[in-house]
């Protein structure tokens, strides 16, 4: 959905984020939508802001996400408050499931398919009856894991017929009376034994949220990294989608579980990413255990039969076209072979892990600083300190580009500057108004931005800084001829400089993005135009559409709608795909393809013209009809296979999946698991203590708290603050801001700092196996104690945002942290960690005084 | 004397004259003409100095609120919110008020720094010779740790030595550099940015 599209929500969940704090501009959304009459709930373990603009404010303690929104959904199917006939007819409720699936209910917290060596899932039993699914998510396997070689084949069942379903709801493997049985103990009470809610206010937040559901009103979850930054994260986001589902409040206008991202560009950077598990746009990286030795393989294994990722050939070939050029050909496979294979989980955990085994040796740090922002900030720093040379790119000096002059070992004394042998590099970026280019927004909106000024000294844009070290490395290997060294030979790399300082033209880019045909270099102006035959070239096929025609930017249109118009604001910017601002929009209208309320029309079928139109750009093939159904005995594939009432057209089966047969690692429904370090046992899987499929590293420095350590009993949290942004060295050097927020602090309750003596602004020592940090004491009754299965637990929090660099200064939270991974993304666990807590401060103070932590 | 009182009770007279605080207190609208003066005439708005204004967007969160940039001779003298956006109407929060203060941070640093290894300090060095460097560094570490298959023969064509972190703050086109060149032109694995942590 659109940020501005909250306004039209009825009822909104703020839940794992503080909106009005982190996101202040986009908070103006739900301000708008409580004027026009929505009922706004706040569910958090911290009373702030957000909470006290919200109608309801809810507290629960960190971790336990899941036991609240797995009530909602067992409180929403007991007492048929459910949207009957949106969930019927576009999600998978009535899907039967294999008969060897086995609930976490009858096997002591765990899936069946569970092998406890490997600590995996096998997803066989999930499938539905006598099918397999494939998943549309890219990183969907187990990277290190072996896969048979007869995926893509079965896939094919998907071709044969509909998945089996049981309409009336009776059979008892169908997904409804799966998801029956999985939450039938979530009852209000355990949702208060466990998370510490009242049961009353739970019932009262859950009632509100589905009786502003329905025909004439739709409501919104937002989150953001407090629903991520778990063991769980992926799973508490499937437990929302699994509400949103069964409440009809997916595709429709206010609508819609709204992602609240933390930097200008993350939602670009995860689309044409930076990340090692996928090519441009959601396509698989390649890895040597899956079944994907050749480009035909790769593509037979990867490729869904049916629905819209049917599709994918036609994106990877474009895109090899794009990156090899004429090299790529039918020949080498398009040149598939110069992409490197996957050997396993390269993300930046494992990648921290890997600076300190000296596996890495040289490492580019772009524009973040893990020495703040990464977790276990000691092992980081030790990581770095076994590199052989390490690339600095920023605006000012952070905490890691100087950790070998004033980083916690140094300060410790555990190590000199003149032991730590990591060659150094700083070069200084220019920043946004000093170059040119697009950032995609949390709705997917890309926008252009202009070069206003100059960049200040050596100060260059990161697209300079890459297109000149690739043309420098192109000549490095210019005369070579090895095999190794054809790819970078290969790689197109033909970039107009502007200019004195030789600036790229990023337009350019952004139009080798959007694809052109091979044969005269004219632009594409659709995906549908891409083919799988080496005749077009298309950096990501999501963004196709964005650079139409030459001369037509459409990220630099800026036409806001005006008084009287729909407000969908197509005329700003441009969203992917096809400039689409809400995604699935054809489940806005009912099956007939009318909409399902004159309130909460999008678009809809129109008979006379025989096509969809509406107030947004229809996310659906624009003429199939609302009828059309396929015709099993012919086999159908691609898009003939979903039906003209099928919105999820991502999906195999163009269903919205409550229950997930393929691509989670952790399990096909949302299950509660204590976090990693918890103070109590699993009041719900007493067996199961953890997530069974959570990654975690055991070494020295990252050792992890057991269950209900008697040594640390409180429950420990990280935030943000409105004046800091996330690994902080920007507004920790901007004047106003430093100053608005000087320094580090951690926030207790007043009932804690009594029984510990802690005094309001007094120093407090904090500590966990990994590390301890000094910090002064803010009291405040925004903090309660929990109780939790019978008793009192207490939550502290601390702001992540400081270092010593910069004006406003503190220590640095992530020194608590444990390195560990959600099983599906490997994300880390910030949200609900245990530690200790005592007044006074560290006994061992730094060797480098306060006024010498200073460049 | 009384020449030199008239001219002072002339001058008194017309400085309350032209003081808009007694019309203002006598009940005549701020709104109004009443509220100017001789010195509120005089005042020019900076941003009529800037000889170049451009469209940006906040660099901060991903909410994505328009800025308007001004600028004069190269140089940023204005940072605000773009009134036309529909995300943020001209608003901006704290931080994205503050970008005018990132840009001209005095502790910002435009010369590249290089430390040696074992060494206790930084020093200045000129870009292109940390450019040639950085490459020749780069290419060392890919030749020594490229690996173009398994033990069992099965291709990888990959490095693990080299790894790279970063890319939530910047721009598409850059993004999909670094993929490009470090993924499909170098065949690193290790590429990751904020999105996922």
């Amino acid at each position: 959905m659109a940020l501005w599209d909250l306004a039209n929500s009825d009822c909104i969940i703020e839940m794992g984020s503080n909106l009005a704090e982190n996101h202040p501009v986009g908070f103006r959304f739900v301000v708008e939508a409580q004027r026009r009459g929505a009922t706004v709930i706040h569910i958090d373990p911290r009373y702030t802001r957000t909470s006290a603009l919200a109608d309801i404010y809810a507290p629960i303690r960190s971790g336990s996400d899941i036991a609240f929104l797995g009530g909602m959904i067992r409180h929403i199917l007991e007492n048929d408050l459910w949207f009957r006939d949106f969930a019927l007819a576009y999600t998978n409720i009535s899907h039967i499931i294999e008969e060897g699936y086995g609930d976490p209910e009858q096997n002591e917290g765990l899936f069946s398919g569970y092998d406890p060596v490997a600590g995996t899932y096998s997803q066989d039993t999930w499938q539905y009856a006598g099918k397999t699914v494939p998943s549309p998510v890219a990183e969907h396997r187990v990277q290190s894991q072996e896969n048979s070689s007869d995926e893509g084949a079965a896939f094919e069942s998907m071709t044969k017929s509909p998945p089996p379903q049981d309409p009336t709801l009776q059979h008892p493997n169908c997904v409804y009376q799966i998801m029956r049985r999985h939450y039938a103990r979530y009852t209000p009470e355990m949702v208060e034994r466990v998370t510490s809610c009242p049961k009353d206010l739970f019932v009262r937040i859950t009632e509100i949220f589905a009786h502003n559901s329905g025909r004439e009103k739709t409501g919104a979850f937002t989150y953001a990294v407090g629903w991520t930054h778990h063991s769980t994260g992926v799973q508490i986001i499937r437990a929302a989608s699994i509400i949103q589902g069964l409440l009809g409040n997916i595709g429709r206008p206010g609508g819609g579980i709204m992602a609240l991202r933390g930097h200008v560009s993350i939602q670009g950077s995860t689309d044409i990413p930076t990340l090692y598990n996928m090519l441009p746009t959601y396509l698989p990286q390649p890895n040597v255990f899956h079944d994907h030795a050749t480009v035909d393989r790769y593509l037979a294994t990867e490729t869904p039969p049916t629905g819209w990722w049917s599709n994918m050939p036609k994106y990877v070939i474009s895109l090899l076209k794009a990156w090899y050029g004429e090299a790529a050909t039918r020949e080498n496979g398009w040149g598939y072979q110069f992409l490197p294979k996957l050997t396993g989980d390269a993300s930046q955990e494992p990648m921290t892990m890997a600076m300190s085994d000296r596996v890495v040796k040289g490492q580019f740090i772009l524009g973040q600083n893990p020495a703040v922002g990464a977790v276990n900030s000691e092992l980081v720093e030790r990581g770095f300190a076994n590199l052989e040379w390490m690339v600095v790119r920023d605006f000012a000096m952070t905490e890691t580009a100087n950790f070998w002059q004033q980083g916690h070992r140094v300060r410790k004394g555990e190590v000199r500057p003149e032991e730590i042998g990591t060659e150094m590099f700083f070069l200084p970026a220019a920043m946004p108004g000093e170059k040119d280019g697009s950032v995609t927004n949390t709705s997917r909106l890309v926008q252009w931005h202009d070069v206003v000024c100059e960049p200040p000294g050596d100060s260059r844009s990161d697209l300079w800084f890459i297109v000149h070290l690739g043309r420098r490395l192109k000549e490095l290997y210019r005369d070579s001829i090895e095999p190794k060294d054809r790819a970078i030979q290969a790689l197109t790399w033909d970039y107009a400089l502007r200019g004195e300082k030789q600036e790229p033209d990023a337009e350019a880019v952004l139009r080798e993005i959007n694809g052109r045909t091979v044969a005269d270099g004219k632009q594409v102006a659709d995906y549908r135009e891409l083919k799988d035959d080496g005749s077009t070239a298309c950096g990501g096929w999501m963004y196709c559409g964005i650079f139409p025609e030459t001369g037509k930017n459409l990220s630099r249109s800026r036409r806001p709608d005006g008084p009287g118009e729909s407000g969908a604001h197509l005329g700003w910017a441009w969203t992917w795909p096809l400039n689409r601002r809400t995604l699935y929009n054809r489940a806005s209208a009912d099956p007939a393809g009318k909409p399902w309320s004159e309130r909460k029309k999008m678009i809809w079928w129109d008979e006379a013209q025989a096509k969809w139109t509406g107030n947004d750009v229809p996310d659906f093939l624009a003429d199939k009809r609302p009828d059309y159904r396929p015709d099993w005995s012919k086999r159908p594939h691609g898009m003939d296979a979903l039906g003209g009432d099928d919105p999820f057209i991502m999906e195999a089966d163009g269903k919205c999946a409550l229950f997930v047969p393929s691509g989670l690692k952790d399990g096909p429904l949302p299950t509660h698991y204590e976090p990693i370090e918890s103070p109590v046992r699993n009041p719900l899987y007493p067996k199961q203590q953890r997530n069974p499929t959570a990654k975690l590293w055991g070494r020295p420095g990252n050792e992890l708290h057991d269950a209900a350590d008697p040594r640390f009993p409180y429950v420990f949290t990280t935030f943000r603050l409105t004046e800091m942004h996330c690994g902080g060295i920007a507004t920790r050097v901007m004047p106003h801001t430093a100053e608005l927020q000087p320094e580090a602090f951690v926030e207790i309750s007043p009932e804690l700092a009594a029984s510990l003596r802690i005094r309001h602004l007094g120093w407090t020592v904090i500590s966990t196996l990994r590390g301890e940090v000094e910090v002064r004491a803010m009291v405040t009754e925004r903090l309660k104690p929990f109780r939790i299965d019978g008793r009192e637990v207490h939550q502290i929090g601390m702001p992540w945002v400081y270092g010593w660099q910069g004006y406003a200064r503190g220590d640095v939270a992530n020194v608590l942290l444990a390195i560990t991974g959600d099983a599906n993304t490997s994300i880390h666990s910030t949200k609900a960690i245990t530690c200790n807590i005592r007044p006074g401060r560290k006994a061992r103070p730094d060797v480098l005084g306060q006024s010498e932590a200073r460049t | 004397m009384t020449k030199i009182r008239r001219r002072l009770s002339e001058r008194v007279a017309g400085f309350v004259r032209d003081w808009s605080l007694p019309r203002q207190m006598a009940g005549q609208s701020v709104m109004s003409e009443a509220a100017r003066s001789t010195t509120s005439a005089n005042l020019r708005p900076r941003l009529e100095e800037a000889d170049r204004i451009g469209t940006s967007v906040c660099p901060f969160c991903a909410v994505g609120c328009g800025q308007l940039i001004y600028a004069k001779n190269g140089r940023p003298i204005h940072v605000e919110g773009d009134p036309r956006s529909p995300i943020n109407q001209g608003t901006l929060c704290p931080k994205g008020a503050g970008t005018l203060g990132m840009l001209l941070s005095p502790e910002r640093i435009s010369d590249v720094l290089y430390r040696a290894p074992y060494s206790d300090r930084w020093e200045k060095r000129p870009l292109a010779w940390a450019m040639e460097r950085i490459a020749q560094l780069t290419k060392q570490v890919r030749d020594e740790t490229f690996a173009g298959t398994l033990p069992d023969g099965r291709i990888i064509n990959h490095t693990l030595g080299l790894g790279s972190l970063g890319g939530a703050t910047m721009d598409n086109e850059e993004n999909y550099l670094i993929k490009k060149l470090f993924g499909g032109g170098l065949g690193m694995i290790n590429i990751e940015n904020q999105a996922r942590i």
